[in-house]
């Protein structure tokens, strides 16, 4: 691990620990601009999980067996490593999952399920990711429930003097994003949560775009739930996390049935275990709990406040020059965001650019972002988006300039 | 310029995407398809207007998308138009192998439509040269009226 000199961190040494970072793409050096789809893996979080499995494989919780005792420890010991890092009360706050996806399905269903009747309403944003809207439209026909929606101002800030008509007591659930994937807005958190509990609502904070990216703690947040995923904060991909608060989570209904998540079970009727066990039926992804802790390990060493002051650094200096391009029209607020940055250019489509930008070894994405309704708010299609980590630099979003302008030469 | 990107955006292909032939509307067709790619966005209105023995006596298309879906439109209506059915049929099937089949070699029947071959390389990219063709597919197997189609649900049916 590439550690800081004083309180500074030595970013360049720090690629050194991404191998993929040596590939090759058509050709060119790899400049990977496509992290909120997802980060690399640093050889820390590779090692973790080859140890665990030349070392530690068995199931959890169950064998009575040196193995089984060595896996369920890990598995364990990384819920603890989630929870300090979220700053949860207890480990039992912690719910491991398959992703953020997940996370927020388990409460729609055993929360939503239980608690939610017709009349009442959720409220989200105009921003949201699919995933963060799809799982509420489904409940909302189940239940009767109706959705709200806080819209989106042309700055792609939240239309927050519009809360106050929204955030009534009929809403049992305020469900918002804490950085928009295709925006890069950063919304005030704290704030929102503040508001919610004001009327009696419950919070719940999609931290796909924020986790691995600035300090999170949800007690000061005054979240209730928050979902995560690893593979966007350099862990594996099928593991995340929902943080819950312990009296919310003690209330819920088990979600998925199996082995695992019960205390006794006779033919007609079962027994469910506390949580977070509760919500966890069928043999976990123990490797994936094991290797998102060794991906907190790592990112702690760095530091996420410096993490987060790296990523302003490379979006405002992604914006900066991205400005000087002709034709183009950046998405977004112009103030503070995060690590990404969406725009459109008159000269190329989001498909065509991304197209051409791959064969200069320049991974970004083009589309709508899972963000639809969003797009449409904008009045656009589908963008094209670079996002970084921090161990992107400067240099290669100069080089990302330099294949933008050869695209609108070729295709103007 | 690698020669990927060369073969895939030929100066023919960027030629149409810029100034697409038989774009607007079509005011007396028989049929109109709408089509959409929904993972990019890209639309499509296709009007086809068939003649007393059921040729495809005009075709039109409006819409918008990337460079590869526009030419791919574009050249599909100067070579279909005044085609017979049949003929329109083999035509689409021999673009749609010519787009995704690796070994297949480029009939002369297709014309100008074989500069579409590059995409091959780019399987991610194949929705999009196929758009318009799924909407004249549709058109076929309707007389007259209105329809929809979707990348995402109709693939697979050739």
């Amino acid at each position: 691990m590439h550690q800081i000199a004083g309180n500074r961190v030595d970013w360049k040494a720090i690629r050194e620990d991404f191998p993929i970072l040596h590939e090759q793409a058509h050709g060119h050096p790899l400049i990977y601009f496509d992290n909120a789809a997802t980060s690399q893996k640093p050889r820390h979080v590779l090692d973790a999980l080859r140890h665990y499995y030349e070392h530690e494989n068995a199931n959890v919780h169950r064998g009575l067996h040196e193995l089984s005792s060595r896996a369920t420890e890990a598995y364990e010991k990384s819920r603890k490593r989630v929870a300090s890092y979220v700053g949860a009360a207890t480990a039992d706050e912690i719910v491991f999952t398959r992703g953020t996806t997940e996370s927020i399905n388990l409460v729609a269903q055993a929360w939503g399920g239980k608690f939610l009747r017709a009349g009442d309403a959720i409220l989200l944003t105009e921003m949201e990711h699919h995933s963060n809207l799809v799982p509420w439209q489904l409940l909302a026909e189940r239940t009767g429930a109706r959705l709200r929606f806080v819209p989106v101002r042309d700055d792609g800030t939240l239309a927050l003097d519009q809360l106050p008509a929204l955030l009534t007591p009929e809403v049992k659930l305020f469900a918002f994003t804490h950085i928009s994937n295709s925006l890069g807005t950063i919304n005030p958190v704290a704030e929102l949560c503040a508001k919610a509990q004001a009327v009696g609502a419950l919070t719940l904070v999609d931290g796909a775009q924020s986790i691995g990216h600035l300090p999170i703690d949800v007690q000061k947040l005054g979240c209730d739930f928050l979902a995560f995923s690893g593979h966007k904060m350099c862990g594996p991909t099928g593991i995340g996390a929902l943080y819950g608060r312990a009296e919310i989570l003690d209330a819920l209904p088990p979600w998925h049935g199996g082995g695992e998540m019960i205390v006794s079970v006779s033919l007609e009727k079962s027994a469910f275990k506390k949580p977070p066990h509760r919500f966890e039926a069928g043999t976990p992804n123990i490797a994936g709990a094991i290797g998102l802790a060794a991906a907190i390990d790592y990112i702690e060493k760095i530091g996420r406040a410096e993490i987060f002051k790296h990523d302003v650094d490379l979006a405002n200096y992604a914006t900066r020059r991205l400005a000087e391009l002709p034709g183009i029209r950046i998405l977004g607020p112009s103030t503070e965001r995060g690590a990404l940055v969406g725009f459109v250019m008159e000269a190329a489509h989001p498909h065509d650019l991304t197209t051409f930008a791959d064969q200069y070894g320049l991974a970004m994405r083009g589309g709508h972002h899972c963000n639809q309704p969003l797009m449409r708010r904008f009045g656009v299609t589908g963008t094209t988006r670079a996002s970084f980590y921090f161990y992107n630099t400067t240099a290669e979003i100069d080089r990302m300039i330099e294949i933008l302008h050869a695209a609108v030469r070729f295709f103007s | 310029m690698s020669p990927e990107l060369e073969e895939l955006y030929q100066e023919v292909i960027l030629d149409h995407s810029r100034r697409p032939r038989n774009f607007g509307d079509l005011p007396d067709a028989t049929v109109r398809v709408h089509g959409d790619n929904p993972s990019c966005g890209d639309e499509i209105h296709l009007g086809v207007k068939f003649g007393a023995s059921g040729e495809l006596q005009d075709i039109k298309f409006s819409g918008h998308g990337c460079a590869i879906s526009q030419a791919s439109a574009s050249l599909m209506t100067t070579k279909l138009k005044g085609k017979s059915r049949a003929e329109v049929m083999e035509t689409f099937r021999a673009f749609h192998n010519l787009v995704t089949d690796e070994v297949a070699e480029a009939p002369k029947m297709l014309g100008d439509l074989r500069l579409m071959q590059g995409v091959r390389k780019f399987p991610q990219r194949v929705k999009c040269a196929m758009l318009a063709w799924r909407a004249v597919e549709q058109a076929l197997q309707q007389t007259t009226g209105e329809s929809t189609i979707s990348t995402e649900t109709d693939l697979g049916s050739s």
